[in-house]
């Protein structure tokens, strides 16, 4: 089933949880809710299932006006970022739960709960807990049962609050990946929560960044990485260098140093930041170029499968680069060594707005 | 012994510590107790019990259980209701009502009475009215139903509203979001999570509703065989120096107040192995 969110808003006294929102969701996609604490994914989710009301704006299931469906007849699953299963009820029937309540007419006959529960139960793996309690289950078998739970009902959409979020990093690892897998095989429309962006970006067929109670950017993984919309997720999708300047004639000056620009730069004659990533850095001995920059290594961190650098700037500024472990090897890089960075791609913010111009370079001119 | 590191205080100030909490014990705890039941049996088991099977006493006896009979539901059914707005939801007025619960609690029963008599009595807001129509409250039973319901209504409610919060709205939205209606989820998801504080609760206001005295008193009238509630009844003896009666009387309240008590000591073994459990 799509969802189509039409200008929403929502505030909770004099807090703007969300304002003039909008989102549409196709059939069968899985789509993260990625932003800080604060910034209104879980009130959205919830307006979605119908337990908070939107005080402006619609939302469409499947082209239909949703918003004097009471919860229970949204058919949506919703899975809570503490689980709240139902501590007094067995494994068994908490997954039960949804066939049991159903009106006497469409209700299954007992022994066809026990079938499709033991189903469920199989499904994610865990039906040898049938007769446990809550309690007796650790948080990842628990945020499973939760999953079987709202999947008892058949929703046609599947809401999913920080599903990872109280879970060690392994299993949340684990569980995500085959929440993936889980997708795959069911194409039930789910949207997720989470506040983190590697989380995001690893399950999800599109995300949806929010801030503030707004939504940033939409695209697929590929695209807010690679092409952030704004400031905010350049920041909140990976590490991010930062470095103050000033724009003249499609040069950035820092100090005495000016690095070249692209044609698209704006912002002339004002003082502005232009952004990096860790990993778009070139390390050589010798200037390659225009941009290339002196910097000194202060500390390494090879543990991992990139090695993280960090260098002080011939401005002393601190930068934060990552190379993969052959490049390291290869370069062969001692402390307090002073070596020479090229940026392969530069972000100027640009003037009033959070916009910016992207700038590349690798290749098309970096080596004077 | 040796365990325990922080304890520094010298072995005779702690005996003499546990001493003085001894004996307060005795003095105002044991003695009185035991002097109920001696004072009760002190003229034989004969008396004792010849006392006990008066009709008046018997009526009195009848009377105290009618009013918790009633009392104790009505509270039931109001505690929950008002302790589930009160946790699970949000609405304007919300504090007023909290306060209005705890009421009862801050006034002196006798004013409890006097409300009741100021709203049915004969020169009261309703008296001439109820006179008119033939329906007698104050002095005889509704009232004493009444005024017992009213002192007794904060028990129930104070008991649920903690644990209910703490438990959250959470389940209550899995429920909805599983199909479940209103009733539905509060039958199934939120009743069986509060038994226990619920049980507490009644049994509390079971308790303060068969000892209720001061209210009671106001509203009564005090008719022997009529309005006599078993505490108004032990006064009534012990004025008219009928002292082993009086006990005799004081004792089964005694008895019902012991029962309670073990009953309430059952009940919180429970609730706080559940909540434990839940925390783990």
């Amino acid at each position: 089933m799509s969802i189509e969110i039409k200008n929403i808003s929502k505030a909770f006294g004099n807090f703007k949880a969300l304002k003039d929102v909008n989102l549409k969701v196709e059939t069968g996609e899985l789509i993260a809710l990625l932003g800080p604490s604060g910034s209104g994914k879980t009130t959205l989710l919830r307006i979605i299932a119908g337990l908070e009301t939107a005080e402006e704006g619609e939302v469409y299931f499947h082209g239909k006006d949703a918003q004097d469906r009471q919860t229970k007849d949204r058919q949506v699953g919703f899975v809570f970022q503490h689980y709240a299963l139902f501590r007094h009820m067995t494994v068994f029937e908490n997954v039960a739960f949804g066939l049991r309540v159903r009106p006497k007419k469409v209700r299954l006959p007992g022994e066809k709960i026990r079938e499709k529960v033991h189903e469920l139960l199989k499904l994610v793996q865990l039906d040898w807990v049938a007769d446990r309690y809550p309690t007796q289950l650790s948080g990842g078998q628990r945020q499973r049962i939760a999953l079987a739970r709202a999947l008892a009902v058949q929703p046609k959409v599947l809401l999913l609050d920080e599903p990872f979020g109280s879970l060690d990093a392994k299993v949340r690892k684990e569980l995500r990946q085959w929440l993936r897998r889980f997708h795959d095989e069911l194409h039930i429309t789910s949207l997720f929560v989470t506040h983190d962006q590697e989380e995001a970006l690893e399950v999800a067929d599109r995300v949806v960044v929010m801030n503030e109670g707004k939504v940033e950017q939409v695209g697929t993984p590929d695209e807010v990485y690679h092409n952030p919309a704004n400031v905010f997720v350049l920041n909140f999708l990976g590490n991010v260098n930062l470095f103050h300047t000033r724009v003249e004639e499609g040069k950035a000056y820092i100090g005495n140093l000016a690095f070249q620009l692209g044609k698209k730069a704006g912002t002339e004659g004002k003082a502005t930041k232009f952004y990096v990533r860790p990993h778009q850095f070139e390390l050589t001995r010798t200037p390659i170029g225009g941009n290339s920059f002196r910097a000194k290594l202060r500390h390494v961190n090879p543990a991992g499968s990139i090695v993280k650098l960090e260098f002080i700037s011939e401005w002393g500024d601190p930068v934060q680069v990552e190379i993969t472990q052959p490049v390291y090897k290869e370069l062969g890089l001692k402390k307090e060594e002073e070596i020479f960075l090229t940026p392969k791609e530069i972000r100027v913010e640009t003037g009033e707005s959070n916009y910016f111009d992207q700038v590349g370079f690798a290749g098309e001119g970096g080596g004077i | 012994m040796r365990k325990n590191q922080t304890r520094t205080e010298p072995r005779i100030i702690q005996r003499l510590l546990i001493g003085a909490a001894l004996l307060y014990l005795a003095f105002f705890l044991f003695l009185p107790l035991g002097c109920i039941f001696a004072g009760a049996l002190r003229k034989g088991a004969q008396v004792y019990f010849q006392s006990l099977a008066a009709p008046d006493a018997l009526s009195a006896i009848r009377l105290t259980f009618l009013t918790a009979l009633v009392a104790v539901p009505l509270n039931l059914v109001f505690g929950v209701a008002a302790s589930w707005a009160i946790a699970k939801f949000d609405f304007k007025g919300k504090n007023l009502l909290l306060t209005l619960i705890d009421l009862p609690l801050s006034v002196s029963p006798v004013i409890s009475g006097m409300v009741f008599i100021l709203l049915f009595g004969a020169q009261g807001y309703l008296g001439p009215w109820l006179a008119a129509h033939g329906i007698r409250i104050v002095f005889a039973i509704p009232a004493i139903i009444l005024a017992t319901t009213f002192v007794t209504f904060p028990f129930v409610a104070r008991e649920l509203i903690p644990v209910m919060k703490s438990q959250g709205t959470e389940e209550e939205e899995a429920a909805v979001t599983l199909g479940a209606n209103g009733w539905q989820t509060f039958r199934r998801v939120t009743l069986p999570n509060i038994r226990w504080g619920l049980l507490y609760g009644v049994i509390l206001c079971n308790a303060r509703a068969m000892g209720e005295f001061g209210a009671v008193s106001v509203v009564s009238g005090h008719i022997r065989g009529q309005t006599n509630t078993l505490p108004l009844y032990v006064e009534i003896l012990y004025n008219e120096y009928n002292f082993a009666a009086a006990f005799a009387a004081a004792s089964v309240l005694v008895f019902l107040a012991l029962v309670t008590l073990f009953a309430k000591r059952l009940v919180e073994r429970k609730f706080n192995e559940e909540k434990s459990g839940e925390t783990s």
